[in-house]
């Protein structure tokens, strides 16, 4: 019989936890695929979060370490400095990255860390059960938003690529969305590019990518990847905001 | 040498070639010499955005097998608590120095002891302990900074060397330790780093969503604090055989100590010293031991009472004991400390 279809031998066999129609299940198997076509699974570290991600060890077949909330380029870091042969990845969402975490984040990127950041942005703390996040957007309802995101109090979404393009160490930095298989096909590219700019040594990587989280957000599976394009699309708009390879 | 340089070039010596660091005071020249000496050996000096970075720094580069180190002092340290708990769930082994001062708050610049609490009991949320070696001379500076990574990978655990403002800016000679050219190649078969498509991966990790593992996880990390317990207990005894004083002082008061305890002999009061150099473990042995002999014991540290705790539970509350404390960056004098032996010896109400 012909295979027409494996999955990418970079995920275990292990049933994933995430809630259904949850698109972190599409963006594992990106990175995992990813790092394989790349030649990197035999060398590859990834380091897992906290929040809903934090279950990443048990996905991502290969090496491991679990980091405190938000510290993940920090541990990321160590590893890299003392194995610089190493293909280091962070796999985080966006309460860990963009809030608790946003001076790692920021000093990994200005430091031109020589590893790749995949940041999941759906725009809401999920794991805690779907609190504001420093990407909440503005009107957006929350279990701590519960009369939408009012900015004269919670002041404004992080715009995090925006943000990071404008530092010299960041090498590469784009942001993507999994809303559909024409995005889901630009973001497998994007992280491509994103691990091979860190083979390449050329310093940190990162891609964000828009994500859902239906069980949060309160809509079905289909309904969340139209309120994904409808909202955050706009509002965090797609494409390379840096690349400092020039390709 | 200057004791923050001797620690430093000790670590080197010890193999350490990852040294992540951030400045305050009074433990910076720690940094700067790392910053200095590490690229001549090939090692790496990086400066943190934090105190939080850097511990997770050393979290990273001890996750991927090397020696790896950092340093702080009293404020920063309380920073690098998240760290240190998510480095002993992960049972990895680390090296940290903490340059003490004044505290609380932003306190002061100058020497204190007032991180005992901070260091034994309470370096971090959840069970878990850090072996902390406490030095008093800059020789000891050397040896301890070595004994404490070989002790971190024997045990897995993270070391600190707990010194304070005066040990840190004194200088004395030291001998310094042959180089350890293969202390990074000892062999940590739970190190990541890539399978290398020659072993099953690896994966380092504190979550135990499982309550029953995480027990179990627990009780086991236990069982190899309690060998640490029974085999790892440090101290020095000055003058205690005949001692009917004992004064309990690590650091840099117990070097105080020494003078007010031979200006009591020289009044005829039987003075002697018991000086923890580990404070976790604490040495309960030759505490309990000194108990049977001795009538009263004074404890000489620069915080509010600390160790005395530890003193009173190792000898069981059996002998009075006796507070000696200046704290806020003051040092005692021997003439402060000798009041109170003055006072345990007479029996007065403590």
């Amino acid at each position: 019989m012909k295979t027409v279809f494996a999955k990418t031998p970079m995920l275990t066999d292990n049933v994933m936890h995430y809630c259904p129609g949850c698109t972190h299940g599409i963006i594992h198997r990106l990175v995992g695929e990813a790092i394989v076509e790349l030649g990197a699974a035999e060398r590859a570290v990834g380091v897992a979060p906290v929040g809903c991600a934090v279950l990443a060890y048990n996905y991502f077949n290969c090496d491991m370490v679990q980091a405190s909330h938000g510290r993940a380029p920090a541990v990321a870091t160590g590893i890299k400095r003392v194995r610089p042969d190493a293909a280091v990845f962070t796999y985080q969402g966006d309460g860990d990255l963009a809030a608790i975490g946003t001076a790692e984040t920021i000093h990994a990127a200005a430091r031109g860390e020589n590893i790749t950041v995949i940041f999941v942005n759906n725009a809401i703390y999920g794991m805690t059960g779907g609190q504001m996040a420093p990407t909440t957007m503005p009107g957006q309802v929350t279990q701590t938003s519960p009369y939408g995101r009012d900015a004269s109090v919670a002041g404004m979404p992080l715009k995090v690529c925006e943000m990071l393009a404008t530092l010299d160490g960041a090498a590469y930095i784009e942001r993507v969305s999994v809303d559909s298989v024409k995005n889901i096909r630009a973001a497998k590219k994007a992280i491509l590019r994103a691990f091979s700019c860190q083979i390449a040594g050329a310093g940190f990587s990162m891609v964000e990518v828009l994500s859902t989280c239906p069980t949060n957000w309160g809509l079905d599976p289909v309904g969340s990847l139209g309120w994904l394009r409808d909202n955050m699309i706009p509002y965090y708009p797609l494409g390379i905001y840096k690349n400092s390879q020039g390709d | 040498m200057k004791g923050n340089e001797a620690v430093a070039e000790a670590a080197i010596r010890a193999g350490c070639r990852h040294f992540f660091g951030y400045p305050i005071t009074p433990q910076t020249e720690v940094a700067a010499y790392m910053s200095r000496r590490m690229p001549k050996e090939g090692g790496l000096y990086l400066q943190a955005e934090s105190e939080i970075g850097a511990i997770n720094m050393v979290m990273g580069a001890s996750a991927a097998g090397a020696r790896a180190m950092t340093s702080s002092s009293s404020p920063g340290i309380a920073l690098k608590s998240e760290g240190l708990s998510y480095m002993a769930g992960c049972d990895l082994p680390g090296v940290l120095v903490n340059i003490q001062r004044g505290g609380p708050g932003l306190g002061g610049i100058q020497p204190s002891q007032a991180d005992y609490f901070q260091t034994t009991k309470g370096v971090g949320h959840g069970d878990f302990h850090i072996i902390a070696l406490a030095p008093n001379t800059i020789q000891e500076m050397v040896d301890l900074t070595v004994l404490a990574f070989d002790l971190a990978d024997r045990y897995r655990v993270v070391s600190m060397v707990l010194a304070d403002g005066i040990l840190g800016q004194m200088m004395e000679p030291v001998v310094l330790p042959e180089y350890a050219p293969d202390a990074q190649d000892v062999s940590k078969g739970w190190a990541v780093g890539g399978t290398g498509g020659k072993r099953k991966r690896n994966i380092i990790n504190s979550l135990y969503l499982d309550p029953e593992e995480l027990e179990t996880m627990n009780f086991q990390r236990y069982e190899r604090y309690a060998q640490i317990g029974r085999d790892e207990q440090r101290w020095e005894s000055y003058l205690l055989d005949d001692a009917d004083i004992v004064v309990a002082a690590y650091g840099a008061s117990a070097r105080v100590a020494k003078n007010a305890i031979l200006e009591a002999r020289a009044q005829g009061i039987k003075a002697g010293l018991l000086r923890p150099i580990t404070l976790w473990p604490f040495p309960k042995t030759a505490f309990a031991a000194a108990a049977d002999k001795a009538r009263a014991f004074v404890t000489a540290e620069m915080s509010m009472g600390q160790m005395i705790e530890d003193v009173e539970l190792a000898i069981r509350c059996r002998r009075p004991v006796y507070l000696s404390n200046r704290v806020g960056g003051m040092v005692p004098t021997p003439t402060d400390i000798l009041s109170v032996i003055q006072k345990a010896n007479a029996g007065h109400d403590q």
